[in-house]
């Protein structure tokens, strides 16, 4: 696993404040979740709805950092931030890069839950 | 106990989030229901009590300032103690929070142990919250407690059109020389248990006992449409409540009790007199000491219900009423016409 995918103090720190088995059942529903809100960001983004678009784009940030996937939290952050961009083009490479992020941050936390 | 279990909701879109708030506040010995968002955390509280509301703010169809802004509008809601947790970023949405009403804010990912101290400390001010209002509750009546709530305490009073009445027993004093000390505090108990369920049941307010009587009005703090007949109505419940309890069995051999009651309508000077340490709703003025020199006139006319002019006319016919003629009071320049109701 990427190191830099998941800080494992934070998960850790999850592990032992809410117990490792419930951690387990709680990535199970992120992992079920979250390709809904990835979804969302790109049906905002098409419907140009900028209030969807942060929303979403919040709630995964929110996620992301619970659960120690830092890098992917701080791209969702810029998201949640800025909106909308003026340009969609830009929107698309972000929301590309975005999917990529969690694609790593989904394998890393299936290894973390069966470890 | 500083940490007693409680019932908490959390309200918050999005999934993850509610089922780690969840686990932990369980883990924290409370329990927890969940709402994933703002309108379906309102229903829920306006179904069932809860002792601490935690609050997202990003909610699709109703968000979290919306929610307390309709929590700060309801009077039964307004005290619940609500934390924020959220992940919107910035000083500001802190403050418009705090502004509108929230207790704390706590900054996702939740600290347990913050969460914790929060949750605590929130549960503490409910409790004493709730001890004060009781207090309030049990020295005044409903409707001065929610008066209270509504407006805030301030002495001072305004004028508003009101029914008064004045109450008490015949013979009390002597009655309770021959009794027991137990048995005449039973006995007021009794009496006034009867009295109040007929006096709000009718939508009258007592807002004086004294010994063994009480002053009732109707019309103040919340106006009531009909105020006059309310007050005759429960006169008259009050005059069978008291012919039932003489006939109890347990009553046999014992003296009969009997009351007077004055009532009369017009302008009364309504609010909060007293301190502001220890102050009392009450209502005074020319109508006030109308209506307790017609229940003192009783004894001297023998009828058990004197009401006064103003009080007979808004009447009407539906009343049977004699009129007993003008009577000078003590302290009146003007006679006043005097009706007795019943027998």
């Amino acid at each position: 696993m990427n190191p830099s995918v998941i800080d494992t103090a934070v998960f850790a720190e999850l592990q032992e404040a809410a117990g490792a088995e419930f951690v387990a059942e709680l990535v199970g529903t992120f992992l079920d979740e979250a390709p809904g809100m990835l979804a969302e960001l790109r049906g905002a983004r098409a419907a140009g709805d900028g209030e969807r678009f942060r929303r979403a784009a919040h709630s995964l940030k929110s996620n992301s950092h619970t659960f120690g996937a830092q890098a992917l939290g701080a791209q969702a952050r810029e998201l949640e931030l800025r909106g909308l961009a003026a340009d969609a083009a830009q929107d698309a490479a972000a929301l590309d890069a975005l999917e990529a992020a969690y694609a790593q941050v989904a394998a890393a936390l299936e290894e973390l839950r069966h470890g | 106990m500083a940490n007693a279990p409680a019932r908490l909701l959390v309200a918050d879109d999005n999934k993850v989030n509610r089922l780690l708030l969840q686990r932990s506040l369980q883990l924290q010995g409370h329990q927890v229901a969940l709402a994933e968002n703002g309108r379906v955390a309102l229903e829920m509280l306006a179904r069932e009590p809860f002792d601490v509301l935690l609050l997202d703010i990003a909610m699709p169809e109703m968000d979290g300032f919306q929610v307390l802004e309709h929590l700060a509008k309801d009077l039964r809601l307004r005290d619940l103690p609500v934390i924020v947790t959220s992940a919107v970023e910035g000083m500001d949405s802190v403050v418009r929070c705090i502004e509108c009403g929230a207790e704390d804010y706590l900054t996702k990912p939740v600290n347990p142990v913050l969460l914790k101290a929060r949750i605590g400390a929130s549960l503490e001010k409910k409790r004493l919250r709730d001890q004060q209002k009781e207090l309030v509750r049990r020295f005044a009546t409903r409707e001065v407690a929610e008066d209270l709530d509504a407006s805030g305490f301030a002495l001072g009073g305004h004028r508003v059109d009101a029914t008064v009445m004045f109450s008490d027993i015949r013979g009390f004093t002597a009655m309770s020389e021959l009794l027991p000390p137990e048995e005449t505090i039973e006995l007021l108990n009794t009496y006034y248990t009867l009295m109040f369920d007929a006096i709000t049941g009718q939508g009258g307010v007592v807002n004086q006992m004294i010994g063994d009587g009480l002053m009732a009005i109707f019309g103040a703090p919340l106006p009531l449409p009909d105020a006059c007949s309310s007050a005759v109505r429960a006169a008259q419940e009050m005059l069978e409540m008291v012919e039932l309890f003489n006939r109890e069995p347990d009553r046999a051999g014992k003296p009969a009790i009997r009351i007077g009651i004055g009532i009369a309508s017009g302008s009364v000077i309504a609010g909060y007199t007293g301190t502001d340490q220890r102050a009392t709703y009450t209502c005074v003025g020319d109508t006030v000491n109308l209506a307790a020199r017609l229940e003192a006139h009783t004894k001297v006319a023998d009828r058990a219900l004197l009401i006064d002019g103003a009080t007979r006319a808004a009447l009407g016919d539906a009343c049977v009423a004699q009129a007993l003629g003008p009577v000078t009071f003590k302290g009146k320049t003007d006679a006043v016409e005097v009706f007795a109701v019943g027998a």
